[in-house]
């Protein structure tokens, strides 16, 4: 595939889910971290935030499978997951983590229990999608072409 | 790298005339910055968001760590010197154990550390919390996510009249002019700084639009 078409892709990939409010600004700001000399730092960066993602999923289920729910140690992994979710710009991630942060405020443990499913869907979803973002990434460097950016979202 | 050659002439423009030669001497001298959290993600984030801006990173997950690197853990009984000057302390606020507070305490308390500028970031854009950390003696408070233009108003608090008036307690700047061996370059008069986010200490930071380093190539929507 050219070059070109690989951009053309790539560009239209990321406007659509910066508008669908998969990602926002924060992604851009990590693009621009990524340059010659770390080629690979939004790949890293997201790998690390799947792996931990999958952990704190997982100490969530535990959490919340416990006769009595301890609500602060709840709260305590969904601020950490809102945290790294912020900070990868997985908006929609994230804005589920805030209302699973009130839930845990109202020690409504039903409530609590559709926020899990919601955010580990969520997560899944965004999880497809930067993969596949992150594929064509690689297809167009493999191709010899520069990784074009959207400015208007930074 | 261009990169680097790029940012230590912007350093240069940035101080007086009279600091040009006491720069021209340290210019070798990378800013060592110690970066605190206990998020992976994060720390990764952080790490190359100094980086970037030519600074050497330690990153470390906890207070404790900190303290501990610092030489300021009470249990440590070896003097703590690893050998690398700190110059700037960037923290969380929440971590579990002793928060970025807890260590900004401690940091201000003692008498060998205090000088050293702390910087505060929380993903909490909260008043009382960012009034109590500047009270305390933070330089600064970052509300998280943390963008490279953060990074860039931080560098003032590295390279600004602070740094400056720190390394004078250590070196004579008057011995410097004498034994260092500079051609004096003509300096420019002091020009507006790079940084375009100039923003006050307490307030959120907002990030402009700015071009990026890379080779990246921008295309209008």
């Amino acid at each position: 595939m050219e070059v070109d078409q690989l951009q053309r892709s790539f560009l239209e990939y990321s406007r659509l889910l910066f508008h669908e409010g998969f990602l926002d600004g924060q992604f851009s700001q990590l693009q621009l971290l990524q340059d010659e000399s770390n080629p690979d730092f939004v790949l890293e960066v997201v790998s690390l935030f799947f792996e931990d993602s999958e952990r704190l999923l997982n100490d969530l289920t535990i959490a919340l499978d416990q006769q009595n729910v301890d609500f602060k140690k709840l709260d305590a992994h969904v601020h950490q997951f809102k945290g790294s979710s912020s900070s990868i710009g997985a908006q929609r991630v994230k804005n589920v983590c805030i209302a699973f942060r009130n839930l845990c405020d109202e020690q409504n443990a039903e409530g609590c229990l559709r926020c899990l499913q919601q955010v580990k869907q969520e997560y899944l979803l965004v999880k497809t999608k930067l993969e596949a973002l992150l594929r064509l990434e690689q297809q167009i460097v493999a191709a010899g072409g520069a990784i074009p950016m959207l400015n208007e979202f930074c | 790298m261009a990169k680097n050659g790029v940012f230590s002439r912007l350093r240069r423009l940035e101080k007086s005339e009279d600091t040009d030669e006491f720069s021209a001497c340290i210019d070798s001298h990378e800013v060592h910055v110690l970066a605190v959290d206990d998020s992976l993600v994060d720390r990764k984030v952080i790490e190359r968001l100094l980086k970037i801006t030519a600074c050497k990173v330690t990153a470390v997950d906890s207070g404790r760590s900190a303290l501990q690197f610092l030489g300021l853990d009470e249990e440590e009984t070896s003097v703590g010197f690893h050998g690398l000057k700190v110059d700037l302390i960037i923290t969380d606020y929440c971590m579990p154990g002793m928060t970025g507070y807890e260590l900004l305490k401690k940091i201000k308390g003692s008498s060998t550390f205090r000088e050293i500028p702390v910087v505060i970031m929380s993903s909490e854009n909260v008043l009382a919390r960012i009034d109590r950390c500047l009270e305390e003696g933070a330089e600064d408070f970052i509300v998280k996510p943390v963008k490279l233009s953060d990074v860039k108003r931080l560098k003032n608090y590295m390279f600004g009249e602070g740094r400056v008036q720190r390394q004078e307690r250590g070196f004579n700047k008057r011995k410097l002019q004498e034994t260092c061996d500079v051609s004096p370059s003509p300096s420019p008069p002091s020009s507006p700084s790079p940084d375009d986010t100039l923003s006050s200490p307490s307030s959120p930071s907002s990030s402009l639009p700015f071009s990026p380093r890379s080779s990246r190539q921008s295309i209008p929507p």
